[in-house]
């Protein structure tokens, strides 16, 4: 148990010293990026003016002050004011969360629910036509730009077919295409590795075991050979989680989905560094809780390599 | 993530009903990459010998062949069988110009992000230490959260420009060479022959240069093919966002996002670029997945 928690506290603190990191290195480059101030006001305004909003935004101090500020109130979840939306910046960022959680948790759902009969059956049916043609596919899905995936889809499914919607957000429909585009790579990569997880078991003695004292077939594949490769496929599965984060990115600009992805990248366009750092703040922070509570769940499934 | 599994393995008539298929999957395997191989080299010969194989020059508008579908005989009277865009360039031309700005760019960046992460690697794993502790932290710093935001920050500061694009990609893969490359020089370190050269009074470069470096080199090259595949992706999506090289130079990105407009009336603007450019990705993947089988398995794991 000891080693258990003094395994836990260094993670914690590497994990404490990596968010610290990321966010002096976007405070550094967002303060580089230029001034905001003429972004919000008139061309004609009076210096008297400019000189007030850059002391109500806090920017007319020196660099270190405005740093020491910075640091403190994140310690306390306030990023300062938008620039750009004129509320606090926490407030907009948090506003935008739940269309960014809609669209990853059903990326990630939908990946899951076809990638992993996806693995098992080419496992199970390993080099027959379906296993080739769907190995094939998922490989051009794991090395497939996010954005162009999302492009050929808005052509074939709603320019062509009329199926869906291109864009925007709305009922379940205007989900489909950025789910099937944010959950393509994942869904690639967890049915290569559920087939290859499941090859792996299927060699092994229990699973012959199981064969020869008579098991049926799926018996065996479902009971004795899929719980005991659930562990690789848990863990890259939720690192997927993690990156899915960096596809957002693209997929919510591609299909304008009003998510907190979309909302980092106009908000760099417009100067709006509050908004920007909170962004970057949180998706490291859930980054690092997602893969540190991997790593437990890890331990939980497979006793063999739990810290000592 | 391994694709193929160790080709002759004692349990594979029982898995599989086709006996000796490892053989088979194996050879298929190495024809893919073959082909992968080529694709690159040809596309190489392409981007180099863009100005005498393009039939029109990229940037030349014509007002009369806007938008024109796949044609052999176009209203400017040219071919253009991959079409034109908005402003009637011709759609194959730009896109055999675009191949310049992902190679250029994604190989630089592969030698910028191999020279830091390997230097910063190979020093982590020989020094050990707080240097280690640091170098690591870093990158487990940078691996925590969506590179391409800081990245769309840094360009937005200091402008789109084939150097920014080069560094900036490159740097955002230097945690993958450290990573591995740690790892290997951490065991290599403690073999004999490296007390055995320290003995006989070999210098830590002498070392590093001429026992460490050859022993990882075949890493370096695995993880450096697989790099080239994502910086080329990164590349591209910079582009497509408007923050990869400029307007008129065409590039596969940028040409996605021009072409993303008409996409109801003239598809192939968009497509032809973007298929040209996940071929290019799967090929070049590929490549580096069968290099890994072949140089060094023990990466599968990565």
């Amino acid at each position: 148990m000891r080693a258990v928690v003094s395994f836990l506290a260094t993670r914690l603190a590497r994990a404490l010293v990596a968010v610290w990191l990321v966010s002096t290195v976007v405070f550094v480059v967002m303060r580089l990026s230029g001034d905001p101030v003429p972004l919000l006001l008139p061309p004609d305004a009076p210096r008297s003016e400019y000189a007030r909003v850059a002391r109500e935004l806090g920017i007319d101090r020196p660099l270190p002050v405005q740093y020491a500020v910075f640091l403190g109130n994140a310690l306390r979840g306030d990023f300062g004011r938008s620039i750009h939306f004129r509320q606090p910046a926490a407030d907009v960022v948090v506003g935008y969360l739940p269309a960014t959680a809609e669209l990853g948790l059903t990326a990630f759902a939908v990946a899951l629910v076809i990638a992993i009969p996806i693995g098992v059956v080419s496992a199970v049916r390993r080099n027959s036509l379906v296993d080739q043609i769907t190995m094939a596919v998922a490989l051009v899905g794991q090395s497939a730009p996010t954005f162009f995936v999302g492009i050929f889809l808005i052509l074939v499914l709603s320019l062509k077919a009329g199926w869906l919607p291109t864009s925007g957000r709305g009922d379940w429909s205007n989900l489909v295409l950025p789910a099937l585009t944010l959950g393509a790579f994942a869904m690639a990569s967890i049915a290569r590795l559920t087939r290859s997880a499941l090859l792996e078991v299927l060699r092994a003695d229990y699973v012959r075991t199981a064969r020869a004292k008579g098991l049926r077939e799926r018996a065996v594949v479902i009971k004795h050979a899929l719980r005991n490769a659930a562990i690789p496929i848990v863990t890259i599965t939720a690192l997927q989680f993690g990156t899915l984060l960096g596809g957002a990115v693209v997929t919510e600009t591609v299909f304008a989905w009003p998510g907190i992805g979309r909302l980092a990248i106009q908000s760099i366009y417009n100067r709006d560094y509050p908004v920007v750092q909170c962004v970057v703040f949180l998706s490291a922070l859930l980054f690092i809780v997602i893969n540190l509570t991997v790593e437990l769940v890890y331990g939980v499934l497979d006793p063999r390599i739990r810290p000592r | 993530m391994g694709s193929s599994i160790p080709a002759s393995v004692p349990a594979d008539a029982a898995v599989s009903p086709v006996a000796g298929a490892g053989g088979r999957v194996a050879r298929r395997t190495r024809r893919l990459a073959l082909a992968g191989g080529g694709f690159v080299g040809v596309l190489l010969l392409v981007a180099a010998a863009a100005p005498w194989l393009a039939p029109q020059d990229p940037v030349r508008q014509s007002l009369r062949a806007r938008l024109a579908a796949p044609t052999l005989e176009g209203a400017d009277g040219h071919a253009h069988p991959l079409g034109t865009d908005h402003l009637g360039r011709d759609v194959l031309s730009r896109t055999i110009f675009g191949a310049r700005v992902s190679l250029v760019v994604g190989f630089a960046a592969v030698l910028v992000g191999g020279l830091v992460g390997a230097t910063l690697g190979i020093a982590a794993g020989y020094r050990r230490g707080w240097l280690d502790t640091a170098i690591m932290t870093v990158a487990d710093a940078q691996l925590a959260f969506p590179f391409i935001l800081l990245a769309i920050g840094i360009i937005a500061v200091l402008g789109p420009s084939f150097p920014t694009l080069i560094v900036v990609i490159g740097l955002s893969g230097w945690p993958g060479y450290a990573r591995v490359l740690r790892a290997q020089v951490l065991v290599l370190r403690s073999r004999e022959f490296v007390d055995a050269i320290h003995a006989l009074g070999g210098s830590v470069i002498r070392i590093v240069s001429r026992h460490i470096v050859p022993n990882v080199l075949s890493s370096l090259v695995v993880i450096g093919t697989l790099e080239l595949a994502r910086s080329i992706v990164l590349e591209a999506t910079l582009s497509f966002l408007g923050l990869g090289i400029q307007p008129p130079t065409p590039s596969w990105g940028g040409m996605v996002q021009e072409g993303r407009e008409y996409l109801d009336s003239a598809w192939w603007i968009s497509t032809f670029p973007g298929l040209v450019l996940m071929l290019t990705s799967v090929a070049v993947s590929r490549t580096g997945d069968w290099l890994r089988d072949l140089l060094d398995p023990t990466l599968r794991g990565e």
